[in-house]
């Protein structure tokens, strides 16, 4: 393919839309949309938390040492995943790769603690049927860790993307739509963290 | 394990209105399937419209969902009140509660969701891009998506009706009741999965228009240069976004606890059903501007066109939208005043919800003062629109009544609730959708909607409005609640007879709306509308052909004005030949949509029956499709500037022998 004919290509695709910063907006006005979700099952804890039922209450059963693993974890994913974008930009494919492994590594972890504290939350007889708040904190600290799953198979995904063909204008606009949802969930586990946990343990 | 899940033999219904219905569906779909068939229009059925990503075809298919929905709905209304006039004095009619209860919860569940959700957006999807002078949407495919998935919830529904059973609980699903331990059965389950999936299909459109209008307008048009409707939408797709995820929220809530033993609305271990109540309506009312908005888009872009006027007031006009918008969110608790909130939390609610009047005042007075001293045309989009003026009023000032929370303690729940919000929603939303049906009607089409048939349908629909509600505004303050199959009260009589008159006036008015369409398509040729500005419009979709060429505009306009086409009409700059054109880049049509809403139906239908392993099959399905749509390579083709110019050259003659 000659140099003008893409030159072309790209002028044509400007008149018709700029679909990367398209892309980027939309996917801004999702995580908002996330945003108001979360909220909800957010509001939705704020009542029900002192419905313990005559069971267990934060205090009883928050593993603060254990959340602060997997907090660190979180965070240090977010840097790393920094690294992947600079490296991005800067066209390094082998830098990219490298940041994004650690990420998932980052990620995976995190989600590995929190399975380990849901089975042992559930083992001791302490499930999400036992009252409204246990109901309420699974859903939303279930709810962030879904979409942390989500985010570690969309980190395969493109992994394998960048791995085939490289970095195209294409795949470097979702490393950047998914380096905001990776950010927007740090920003999301840190209200878990201060709300649910650090409030709860007190 | 049971491969079937709680499927058998026995969840098909054995009642016989229900078994007559399904006949007659199984032999229209047959006919239909045979006609198809013999005509060989499946591959182009396939091609040309199930996978397109063109807005416009995305449109007239939202459209014909929303007619069918409307029809499977009415069915609904008309048999409610035919069964409460034949079952007053304490008589059984015919419908017994468990059918009964289906029918109202199904009833506004399908007018709501899948018949005006889907005529707001599909009128939006055909004229929005156009009045910002865009090509297409900013994702096409999303676009697609959100149609087959609003097909996905409203093929569910349907689907309930001959296998298991629909909701009993009302349109809203309030537990406990519609908890586990007082609906056991399918019915619930059905109502989550059809509303989870086609909101989330909302969502996506809310998220697809906004960035086509903040990113796609034409050169020169900035924010309030937008038309009037476009500004609506905009203002209703703002609240779809900051809504519509509190529905879904809320849903998965009550899924959980009907699923999984949680305990979020339970009577027990420390449930909230008050909870649920909250989120729904901090979703609901926002959900009735975000159907409203955009009819009163419509009227105003009506009123200015067939005054031959400026829309008075234009910046008021937008700014009261917002206003509506803002304050939509504010007013939710005035759907359950008795739930006991202290006095001054109902006093806030009803004061913000009387303040709601301000703006739509303003808009009336608007419309008003735009017809002042113009030549009003008394065409079928007026007429419609005047009587919105006239009956929307009604409607509102019931409304700032019910907004008084000593009042509501006396009519909550009444049928004067049932009169109020019904009066808004049809003589608001609906006579608007109707309007705007037959105003843009010959620019996705190419031809008229019949005229007489079209006036006929007015008139009808209002009288028929009229005698099905006013009466019971009158049951409402004797003391009629909503709900109720059977009543015993002599004084009920006269006026639930009167209401099932109007009923059936309404079909009458229904039925004309489908003759207009046939007696229409029959007299085509005489109606063609071949200049493509058959109302002397005033916004960009009149400057094209009707219907539009599929890529809208061959070169971007040029805005200069709020109305936009009248100021190239004035200024000579309108149907201008170009003496070249450049090539039109276009996204390709795709099956990822249709196949991942087929993927979705088969997923909530498995989650209805417990079907675990269609379930994640589906799941995972509609995973693997969204990453391989994402890798697609055709994706997108340019348009020929030798084509572009023969299509263009045709439309400039037709319009110059017009």
């Amino acid at each position: 393919m000659s140099t003008s004919a893409t030159a072309h290509h790209d002028a044509h695709h400007d008149e018709h839309h700029d679909t990367g910063r398209n892309t980027t907006l939309g996917f801004w006005i999702y995580l908002m949309t996330d945003c108001i979700l979360f909220a909800s099952f957010f509001a939705t804890y704020a009542v029900l938390f002192m419905n313990t039922a005559g069971g267990v209450s934060g205090k009883d059963i928050f593993d603060l040492n254990l959340i602060a693993g997997g907090t660190a974890a979180l965070l240090l994913s977010s840097i790393t995943f920094g690294f992947a974008m600079i490296s991005a930009y800067k066209k390094s494919k082998g830098g990219t790769l490298l940041w994004l492994f650690v990420t998932f590594l980052f990620g995976a972890a995190f989600i590995g603690i929190e399975l380990y504290e849901f089975n042992h939350l559930i083992h001791a007889g302490h499930g999400p049927s036992s009252s409204a708040f246990l109901t309420a904190f699974f859903s939303l600290v279930g709810l962030h860790g879904l979409h942390v799953t989500a985010g570690l198979i969309w980190i395969t995904v493109l992994f394998i993307d960048v791995a085939k063909r490289g970095l195209q204008d294409r795949t470097v606009t979702r490393l950047g739509c998914l380096s905001l949802f990776w950010h927007f969930l740090d920003v999301i586990w840190i209200c878990v963290f201060s709300f649910v946990y650090l409030m709860g343990a007190m | 394990m049971n491969l079937l899940g709680k499927l058998s033999w026995d969840s098909i219904p054995h009642d016989p209105i229900v078994l007559t219905t399904l006949a007659f569906v199984a032999v229209g779909g047959a006919a239909l399937f045979v006609f198809m068939t013999l005509a060989k229009k499946w591959g182009w059925l396939w091609r040309e419209w199930l996978t397109s990503v063109d807005h416009k075809r995305l449109g007239i298919m939202y459209i014909i969902l929303a007619f069918v929905m409307l029809i499977r709905g009415f069915a609904d209304a008309i048999m409610m009140r035919t069964q409460l006039a034949l079952s007053t004095n304490g008589g059984e009619g015919y419908l017994p509660p468990h059918h009964y209860d289906q029918i109202f919860t199904a009833h506004g569940v399908i007018m709501i969701i899948f018949m005006a959700m889907p005529f707001m957006i599909g009128l939006m999807n055909i004229i929005l891009p156009l009045q910002i002078g865009a090509r297409d949407v900013a994702f096409p495919f999303l676009n697609n998506l959100s149609f087959w998935l609003a097909v996905a919830g409203a093929l569910l529904v349907n689907i309930s009706l001959g296998l298991g059973e629909f909701a009993m609980t009302g349109w809203v699903a309030y537990p406990p009741l519609s908890g586990l331990e007082f609906s056991p059965g399918v019915g619930v389950d059905y109502y989550i999965w059809a509303l989870q999936i086609s909101g989330i299909g909302t969502t996506l459109t809310g998220v697809n228009f906004l960035v086509t209008v903040l990113k796609m307008r034409a050169p020169g048009m900035k924010l309030m240069d937008m038309p009037i409707f476009t500004w609506t939408c905009t203002w209703a797709n703002v609240l779809i976004v900051a809504s519509f995820p509190i529905l879904t929220a809320a849903l998965a809530m009550l899924t959980l606890d009907r699923y999984l033993d949680f305990h979020f609305f339970t009577n027990d271990l420390g449930g909230n059903s008050m909870m649920y109540i909250n989120l729904f309506w901090a979703w609901g009312h926002p959900e009735v501007y975000i159907l409203v908005l955009p009819a009163f888009g419509i009227f105003s872009e009506i009123v200015s066109t067939f005054t031959g006027k400026r829309l008075f007031g234009y910046k008021s006009m937008v700014y009261a939208s917002g206003a509506i918008s803002i304050l939509g969110f504010i007013v939710w608790l005035h759907h359950f005043f008795t739930m006991g909130s202290s006095a001054n939390v109902n006093a806030f609610f009803g004061i913000m919800t009387m303040i709601i009047a301000i703006p739509t005042g303003v808009k009336l007075f608007n419309w008003l003062f735009t017809m002042y001293k113009g030549r009003v045309r008394l065409e079928v989009p007026m007429l419609w629109t005047l009587g919105f003026m006239v009956l929307f009023s009604i409607g509102g000032m019931t409304g700032v009544l019910l907004a008084v929370p000593g009042a509501d303690y006396v009519l909550h729940n009444s049928l004067f609730l049932i009169a109020h919000f019904h009066n808004t929603i049809i003589a608001g939303a609906v006579f608007g959708y109707l309007a705007g049906f037959t105003f843009w009607f010959p620019k996705a089409m190419g031809f008229h909607l019949d005229p007489k048939y079209g006036k006929i349908s007015f008139w009808c629909w209002s009288i028929g409005f009229l005698l099905a509600f006013m009466p019971l505004y009158v049951l409402g303050f004797l003391g009629m609640t909503r709900r109720l199959n059977s009543t015993d009260n002599p004084d009920w009589n006269i006026w639930l007879y009167i209401a099932a008159v109007g009923a059936f006036v309404i079909a009458i008015g229904i039925a004309s709306q489908l003759i207009q369409l046939f007696v229409g398509f029959k007299n085509k040729d005489k109606n063609l509308d071949k200049t493509g500005d058959p109302w002397n419009g005033h916004t960009l979709e009149w400057s094209l052909a009707s219907p539009p060429q599929f890529y809208n505009f061959a070169k971007l306009p040029k805005v200069e004005d709020l109305d936009a086409f009248t100021d190239m009409k004035e200024k000579g700059t309108a149907y201008q030949r170009h003496e070249s054109y450049e090539p039109i880049h276009m996204p390709s049509n795709t099956n990822a949509g249709p196949i991942m809403g087929l993927l979705s139906t088969a997923l909530g239908f498995a989650l209805v029956w417990h079907i675990w392993w269609l379930a994640g099959a589906s799941f995972i399905g509609l995973i693997v499709a969204f990453i391989c749509r994402a890798y697609a390579s055709n994706t997108d083709y340019y348009v020929q500037p030798d084509e572009v110019a023969r299509i263009e050259n045709e439309h400039l003659d037709n319009v110059a022998k017009g």
